[in-house]
This record gives structure tokens, sequence and C-alpha cells, in this order.
């Protein structure tokens, strides 16, 4: 009888480990988030986007505190929960980066190509305006919960492009946003992959963009989460700041209503 | 000019946490560009930490140490209001240097 007992007990103990590996790889990068979550990289960017918000830069030398980003001219605080929005004077459907690339050009006096001609920086000698200011204004809506408007009709247009963007499937491997993103428990290598169909599956991937990469050493906007997700699907180049990139910005952002926003975070 | 240092020092009973980013490129001189040449070395080398001018920590520091480098420890002492000095220089002999209070 005893003999039985411990091979079954010797039986359970081999199981567990297998049983256990999936939760706990989960865990483990949770933990491995939390211990980097102190000292998040993501505050150098947040701290250089906060002196270029207030610098006076460009053709026009001002800075960019009578921006307005959807509160009000000069609005920062909250100002990322509530976007991408409609846009009166552009009449336009604009996320963060797009209003910024408006305001650089028509406050600033930049031109359109040189606004945006870094969206993404690359090291040292590449460092990118744009995410810096990015990850300042995203971090001063921090703990504010989402609530992206849909009351003009270009705002629900936009919705509603970014809907069918997300489940369209194209390129050389008929790939569509939702292959991955509409089932739970999937997974690129060790990497949860969201449910993005879901409320609480969009709101956690959403309200944790803007995101140091440890992976990278840089800091990500979610512009760039959705170009690389393009390119991983083998799609045409997301072009910054096209209706395509602020569509699907505005399905995600508006599916995400109601949570805190959570960012900059770091990620693997 | 490297960006300022982002510096955290809080007083928990009879010690101090000083808590410290640094941006850097911290090159390791083991990588490659896409042509093939190896990328030089170019690290932080030496880190040293004063309190009201009081060297408590003085670090020598290798390629093994992450991009942008979180520094974060301890000493006995300090108080509100007390400074704390960070400086750094790398192998190419850029310097940063920055400062705060004890919160």
């Amino acid at each position: 009888m005893k003999a039985v007992r411990s091979a079954v007990a010797l039986a359970a103990l081999a199981i567990a480990p297998s049983l256990l590996a999936q939760g706990s790889t989960a865990d483990e990068i949770a933990k491995y988030r939390a211990a980097l979550q102190d000292g998040n990289p993501a505050e150098l960017w947040e701290g250089r986007g906060e002196a270029l918000w207030k610098q006076q830069r460009g053709p026009k030398n001002v800075s960019l505190e009578r921006c307005d980003l959807g509160l009000g001219a000069g609005v920062v605080k909250g100002a990322y929960a509530q976007l991408p929005r409609y846009f009166a004077d552009a009449d336009r459907v604009m996320d963060l980066e797009t209003r910024l690339v408006w305001c650089m050009v028509t406050l600033q006096g930049y031109s359109e190509a040189d606004a945006k001609k870094n969206p993404f920086g690359n090291g040292n000698d590449r460092k990118s305006d744009l995410e810096a200011l990015t990850a300042y204004i995203t971090s001063e809506s921090r703990g504010v919960k989402m609530n992206v408007p849909m009351r003009h009709a270009k705002e629900a247009e936009a919705y509603r492009v970014g809907e069918k963007l997300f489940y369209f499937r194209g390129g050389t491997h008929d790939f569509a946003c939702a292959t991955c993103h509409s089932e739970e428990g999937k997974r690129i290598r060790l990497q949860d992959l969201p449910n993005l169909t879901t409320a609480e599956g969009a709101q956690k991937a959403y309200t944790t963009w803007p995101a140091y990469r440890v992976s990278q050493g840089e800091l990500r906007t979610f512009e760039w989460r959705l170009y690389d997700c393009f390119r991983q699907q083998r799609f045409p180049e997301l072009v910054f700041g096209s209706d395509a990139a602020i569509a699907l910005t505005m399905f995600l952002a508006r599916n995400a209503n109601g949570a805190p926003f959570d960012a900059p975070a770091i990620k693997r | 000019m490297a960006d300022p240092m982002k510096i955290r020092a809080t007083t928990l009973g009879d010690s101090t946490e000083v808590k410290v980013l640094m941006s850097h490129e911290m090159e390791s001189g083991q990588r490659k560009d896409a042509q093939g040449q190896t990328i030089p070395a170019w690290f932080i080398q030496n880190v040293i930490v004063t309190w009201n001018g009081r060297t408590v920590l003085s670090a020598q520091w290798g390629t093994a140490v992450s991009k942008n480098p979180f520094l974060s420890f301890k000493f006995k002492g300090g108080a509100k209001g007390d400074r704390i000095a960070i400086s750094w220089m790398d192998n190419r002999g850029d310097k940063r240097s920055d400062e705060t209070v004890i919160a």
C-alpha cells in the first residue's frame, strides 16, 4: 500500500512541472517586468520629451505648449486617454503622434516631411523627438481612465475602418491582425498574445503602450507597435500617421475604454 | 552631451536609498554593424556618488552593464534635504553630472 501511494506521489510530481510550465512562464515574465518597473528607462524619454515640449524650436521658434491635444490648447494632463479623436481644425481624426506632427507644422513652422522624418529612433545617433514627446504626453495620462470619444461621424468611420482592417486577411501569409489576436492563450515563442477582441484583452494591451523594450533599448509607441505587427504579418509598410494607422488605433483605443491608462510601461 | 540622469533618493530610518537611471548606449564592443564592422566599445567606466560632498559609492564599470543602466543602492545616513550628486565618465571621456536632494 505504501509503495502504491509513493508511486502515485511520484507520478503527481512528474506531471506537476509540465502543468506548471505554461502558467509560470507568464508569471515569471510578470515578475521580470515588476523588477524592472522600478527603474524603467522610459523615464529618460519622458524627461527628454518634456524638455522638447517646452523648448522653443523650429523655424518660428516657439514651443509646443499651445498645442491642442483635444482638451484645449496646452492641456496635456489626461489628453492621451481621449485620443484618437476628431479635430475640427484639421478636419480629420488624429492619434497623438499625428497631432504632434500637426502642431510641429502649424505652430513651429516645420515642414510636414521634417516633422515626421524620424518617427522611430535607433540608438544614440538617431534619437526620435516624436517618441520622446509621446512618452512625456502619455505619462501625463497615467491612471486616467480611457475615454475615447465616438461622437463625430468621422470618429465612427475611423472605428469601422479600423475594425475592418483588424479582420482583413492579406499579404503573402494570408494573415490578419485577428489571426494572432482573436483567441485566448495564443503566443509567439514565450510571449502571450492578447486577445484584442475582448474588452479585457484590448484594455491590457492598449493601456501598456508606449513601452520601453528592453530587447531593443528603445521606447516604442503604439504607432510603432502597429508598424511592426504589419511587418510581422508581411503586409505593405504601414505609413506613419496614415488613415490606416489611425483607424486601427481608434478601433483598439476605443475598445480599451474604461480601463485606467498605465504607460509608459516596460516590456521584454 | 548625454541626456540628464533621473535620480531619486529617499531616507527610510537610518539609511538612504538612491535610485539612478542613466542614459547611455553602453556599447559592448562585441556587436557588428550591417557592414560586418565591429562597433567599438563605448561604455560608462567610472561612477561616483557623493552625499553632501562625501563619496558614498565609487564604481568601475565594464561592458557587461546594460544600455540605459539603472543603479540602486543604500547607504547608512542621510537626511531630508541633503545633497546627492552623481557623476559618470565613459571610455571616450564624455562626462555627465547631476544632483538631487534627499526626499
